[in-house]
């Protein structure tokens, strides 16, 4: 049996605890990943002892409560605190999300919140996208078309459905992080996320470059490194199904 | 301040935000083949022109007769005859185009029967100069602003725009009046950045934050207007802040004014429709400040909902389930979430929650920012547009969906007039490092601070004081003691603790530069709020209930130095752009 360890310097150690100071009776427990770039020290799990007696409803609460009455120095990246903007990402017990849309009620026990897996951690909950980021704009996300007239152009309602479900997403990268696939060979595999985006412009019925779009993705490491494992799926904290987006272009391109 | 490692950068045009105005105006100048720069805190798609819901307006005429003429006269009436019609005349002429344009983008709008874009009613927009709704509000569902701003990204990608994301801007590089480029701190590696730019265009948003409760994000802290102030700049018509009608009840998540555009309505305790009282022919789609308004008197009246009777209920669910999947499924989404409602079944809990700011930084309809020499003088090198600027379009009172269109019909203006001042590769002026180091002087003291105030508690504090003393209504009363109390947390600063050293992603230290943004922007709201003795608009003043049009048809102009503040005033322009299109003149405001 083959023995995997971490490299020292990356084993999560125990770190500080933060006890209740507000005498509630109603205590949780939330533990955090942090890690300092400016320190020479390997990530710690911070554990804060937290009063839900007064915290709104959700993750993103839980941190906003502890951040603005424990403990100012934790990072994590937030912004519109319903659902759109995508910033706050993260790994809550296991499972990636938003923290402002999961509700912590949702979760068992102790709550564990770690940065999105596999990512280059910048600082505490805070993870590198920029691979992610430049995978995006190879598939080229503009419209591509010949029509310079200054009318609009003319889409059927059931052509505009079929972008539904796909422009939508808002690049949380939940689903990415969440692909065993994308683990791997990250650098390569575009991933469930930018294969949805890949899609949605594909399938734009006023995209004129339907074909060489095709031809770019259809590559070995690029899309076919897809094996159908649905984490992507299971993990859009939108409801949108990566998946399915990626099992058209390989149909589109199968039967072309 | 030699202790930090500058890094310097030259470029024809910064661009300082990456939401809907910032990144159409990157677009155009990077088409119009200008080195530009795009600076922004947050990743572009991340900005909260992502949250915009309802539409965008535009005289398209696609759903029945329209004529941008009628769209001015609505903008003219819903914001109350203080906005300056030449670029209103300007917004609603250019509205068409750039929609059209947008969609040529490749924004997913919502369609037709016959393949166009589909369009909705909105508040206070109307056929034929306030007669009957009109469908002008174009939308992608009730996800407009996610999808321009996604699809104006990927324009911003395939002019080669260069960004720097994540990068906090500090302030502005002043020489002799004249705007030279900023300063910015990389959080992601810790590096402090100076850009020296031909022009500077600020695009960095509204300053909701000061409020407690706001539709507005995390990080809505309006940070170039503060960037303005401490170049010793005013700010523009600080007291009109818009309360949206409708924020999810305890959440203050945005319910978009598309919902009663598709036919929902507002009903107090009683059951009433009680829209149709204070807006007998508009009934909900009335302006929203009339809205707004409205729903506090049903409050304070005692007819509001729940133990508390502190909000009123949104119905949608007599319409058909089949519509609301299409057309508001996001509103579906955030009910669920936040308010545990199921739309189709039951009413949402809503209250007016501040939404929108139509103050800001003065400039003209070339996006070019003003300062007040005599009647007015611009600002050499420096613009502003979106919702940080104040052009003025909506003057006191802002209508739905005419945000969206104002980001992307000025972000192109001033991308056209950056086009004309600057020409590619113009050499850069000689700056001294004084204000470098005026800039890192005041960096370097949050960050070493050691006090007893920690900045969530300073921050709380003027949140709490705009919401109770600035809010719906004023008076001479709330006014003056929040022109007190709102110094309170400026003179907090003085024992600050930011307990958080680093430089890479110290969002500590991000907070309290925020803080420090907003307290000042705070500071002048109060103060123009308590010097304006008139209701016009979102202000509306219990002890002066008229508008005065003799004393008041003027934009206020603030400026602050630490948390001392000169007011002055300039006249809303009596004009329009062109003989297209008469002068509305000041009228009595029903709807």
């Amino acid at each position: 049996m083959v023995q995997l360890n971490l490299p020292a310097n990356s084993k999560v150690e125990i770190g500080q605890y933060y006890k209740d100071k507000t005498g509630s009776k109603n205590i949780r427990k939330i533990n955090i990943y942090r890690w300092d770039p400016s320190k020479n020290e390997n990530p710690r799990l911070d554990t804060y002892e937290v009063d839900m007696d007064n915290c709104s409803s959700k993750v993103l609460d839980v941190l906003n409560k502890i951040k603005n009455e424990i403990d100012p120095s934790i990072a994590y990246r937030r912004s519109c605190a319903h659902g759109v903007c995508g910033s706050c990402a993260m790994n809550m017990n296991g499972k990636n999300g938003l923290a402002c849309t999961k509700s912590h009620s949702e979760l068992d026990g102790d709550i564990d919140i770690y940065p999105l897996p596999h990512l280059k951690v910048l600082k505490d909950l805070i993870g590198d996208l920029s691979t992610l980021y430049k995978q995006y704009e190879s598939v080229e996300p503009w419209l591509k078309t010949s029509k310079v007239n200054d009318k609009e152009n003319i889409q059927s309602k059931n052509d505009r459905a079929k972008l539904d479900g796909l422009y939508e997403c808002i690049m949380c990268a939940c689903c990415s992080t969440s692909c065993p696939s994308y683990w791997w060979n990250g650098e390569k595999y575009l991933g469930p996320a930018v294969l949805l985006q890949a899609y949605r412009w594909i399938i734009d019925s006023r995209d004129e470059d339907r074909k060489e779009r095709l031809k770019k993705v259809a590559d070995e490491l690029k899309l076919y490194r897809c094996h159908t494992i649905l984490n992507c799926t299971n993990a859009c904290p939108k409801g949108l199904n990566p998946a399915k987006a990626i099992a058209e272009i390989k149909k589109m391109l199968a039967t072309a | 301040m030699s202790a930090y490692k500058i890094i310097d950068h030259e470029y024809d045009v910064v661009v300082l935000g990456a939401g809907g105005s910032g990144l159409r105006a990157a677009v155009g100048l990077s088409e119009a083949g200008l080195k530009t720069a795009c600076v922004s805190k947050v990743f572009p798609t991340r900005s909260h022109t992502s949250a915009a819901q309802g539409g965008i307006s535009a005289a398209l005429g696609n759903m029945g007769e329209d004529d941008w003429r009628w769209h001015m006269y609505d903008t003219v009436k819903g914001a109350d005859w203080l906005g300056d019609q030449d670029s209103i005349e300007y917004l609603c002429k250019e509205a068409p185009a750039a929609v059209l344009e947008l969609e040529k983008y490749g924004v997913p709008f919502s369609r037709t029967e016959e393949g166009k874009i589909y369009q909705r009613p909105f508040g206070g927009m109307t056929k034929n100069y306030g007669n009957e709704t009109v469908q002008r509000t174009c939308a992608a569902a009730d996800r407009t602003g996610h999808a321009i701003l996604h699809t104006l990204y990927g324009q911003a990608l395939k002019h080669n725009t260069e960004f720097f994301i994540e990068y906090f801007a500090l302030d502005l590089i002043m020489k002799d009046g004249a705007c030279k480029g900023i300063i910015a701190w990389n959080l992601n590696d810790g590096t402090i950045h100076r850009f020296r730019s031909h022009t500077t265009i600020i695009a960095t948003g509204g300053y909701g934050k000061v409020y407690y409760s706001a539709t507005s994000a995390h990080t809505c802290t309006g940070d170039g207007n503060a960037m303005a102030l401490r170049a010793g700049l005013p700010l523009q018509d600080m007291e009109f802040v818009q309360f949206h009608p409708t924020g999810i009840y305890g959440h203050g998540t945005l319910i978009s004014e598309g919902v009663r555009g598709e036919g929902g309505y507002l009903v107090n305790s009683k059951g009433e429709r009680f829209m149709e009282r204070y807006a007998p022919k508009a009934k909900d789609l009335a302006s929203r400040d009339v809205v707004s308004r409205s729903i506090a008197i049903e409050i304070n009246e005692g007819r509001g909902i729940g133990k508390e009777q502190d909000h009123v209920h949104l119905h949608i669910d007599h319409l058909d389930p089949k519509v609301i999947d299409e057309r508001l499924p996001g509103i579906s989404e955030a009910s669920k979430l936040f308010a545990n409602v199921d739309v189709t079944k039951e009413p949402i809990p809503v209250v007016p929650t501040v939404h929108y700011n139509m103050g800001g930084i003065p400039t003209n309809y070339k996006a070019e920012v003003l300062t007040l020499n005599g009647s007015e003088k611009t600002v050499p090198g420096l613009m502003a547009i979106g919702e940080a600027a104040c052009v003025s379009v909506h003057g006191a009172n802002r209508l739905g969906s005419n945000s969206l269109i104002d980001l992307v019909v000025f972000g192109r203006a001033a991308a056209k007039r950056a086009a004309e001042l600057v020409k590619p590769g113009m050499k850069h002026d000689e700056i001294d490092t004084n204000e470098t180091d005026r800039c890192l002087d005041r960096f370097d003291k949050l960050r070493n601070s050691k006090g007893s105030n920690p900045t969530s508690e300073l921050r709380l504090s003027m949140q709490k004081t705009m919401q109770s003393k600035c809010a719906v209504f004023r008076t001479e009363k709330t006014l003056k003691e929040g022109v007190d109390e709102i110094r309170k947390p400026y003179d907090g600063m003085d024992s600050l603790s930011v307990k958080d050293k680093s430089l890479i992603f110290n969002t500590d230290l991000v907070e309290t530069l925020e803080f420090d943004n907003l307290i000042r922007q705070a500071i002048t709201t109060m103060d123009s709020a308590y010097h304006r003795k008139e209701s016009r608009g979102a202000h509306a003043r219990e002890d002066f209930p008229k508008r005065d049009d003799e004393n008041y048809m003027q934009h206020t102009l603030s400026w602050c130095n630490g948390s001392k503040t000169k007011i002055n005033y300039r006249p809303v322009h009596r004009s329009t752009l062109t003989n297209d299109v008469q002068y509305f003149p000041p009228q009595e405001r029903v709807y």
